[in-house]
């Protein structure tokens, strides 16, 4: 950094600006994508603000005018991922936090049947669960969930019905840890609120 | 898990019974995103802005005034 060699550091840009602006429009949604992978509303904040920094550290390797949020969510994963791998402890950590965060409800108002969506997604291998976020919540283009998640178009497809396809099972079945439900119960519920929610949305 | 045998309901060949998974997999689909989008309108912790602003000020230090 203050070596001589080094070209002299130029002064605060318009693109470091637009960058920053940018930046913090995407806090929301990394926060949101850092939840679904640590389960955890605190390591979920502390992932997100690492990836932020991580990314405003990077800002010089990225272009502007790309896909910006696509890019963040890569830091993000990126360094969920080694910090995954740099202590398995913790990773059995992030599984129990993760569990009771999933049995947990924030909102006491939040309907039922989306406490019985995390669970079921809490069923999911891990692939499959982001590959399902990133398209179906994130909103993101296949091609763009294959960027993310530095694998072929092609696995992000079929991680993606293999979910959909898993989670529609587990909740037909209700094949997941709750006693006193009858199977089926889960499926029901989500329609319902599903129905609700588009009608909200609508309206 | 021990059920995997048994038979759908309807055949999912049958028109009604794709109409069906269609309907289940385009609730599941609002429900997911609605799940996302709850954190996503979170109002963002003041931490955020403050360890952005930090950075920034570091920038602005290095740059050499």
């Amino acid at each position: 950094m203050s070596g001589t060699s080094s070209p002299p550091p130029k002064p605060p840009s318009a693109d470091d600006e637009g960058f920053k602006r940018e930046l913090v429009t995407l806090i929301p949604h990394l926060r949101a994508f850092a939840r679904t992978l640590t389960g955890d509303p605190t390591a979920a904040d502390d992932l997100a603000q690492d990836a932020m920094m991580k990314a405003w550290d990077a800002r010089a390797s990225y272009q502007m005018g790309t896909n910006m949020k696509a890019w963040t969510f890569m830091i993000l994963r990126n360094q969920f991922y080694s910090e995954k791998r740099r202590s398995w402890r913790q990773s059995q950590l992030d599984q129990e936090a993760a569990e009771r965060t999933l049995v947990a409800v924030d909102d006491p108002e939040s309907p039922v049947a989306l406490d019985e969506l995390r669970l079921a997604l809490a069923t999911l291998p891990e692939e499959q669960r982001e590959a399902l976020i990133l398209v179906g919540a994130g909103g993101f283009a296949y091609e763009e969930a294959a960027d993310i998640c530095q694998c072929a178009v092609g696995t992000v497809k079929s991680r993606v019905s293999r979910a959909r396809k898993a989670l529609q099972a587990t909740l037909e079945r209700g094949g997941y840890a709750r006693d006193g439900r009858a199977a089926g119960d889960a499926m029901r519920s989500i329609l319902a609120a599903a129905d609700r929610l588009s009608s909200v949305r609508q309206g | 898990m021990t059920d995997k045998s048994d038979p759908p309901a309807k055949s999912p060949r049958s028109g009604a019974g794709l109409e069906e998974a269609r309907l289940r997999q385009q609730a599941i689909g609002v429900k997911l995103r609605h799940m996302f989008d709850e954190v996503v309108n979170e109002p963002v912790p003041d931490e955020f802005l403050d360890i952005l602003r930090r950075a920034d000020e570091r920038a602005s230090d290095e740059s050499g005034s």
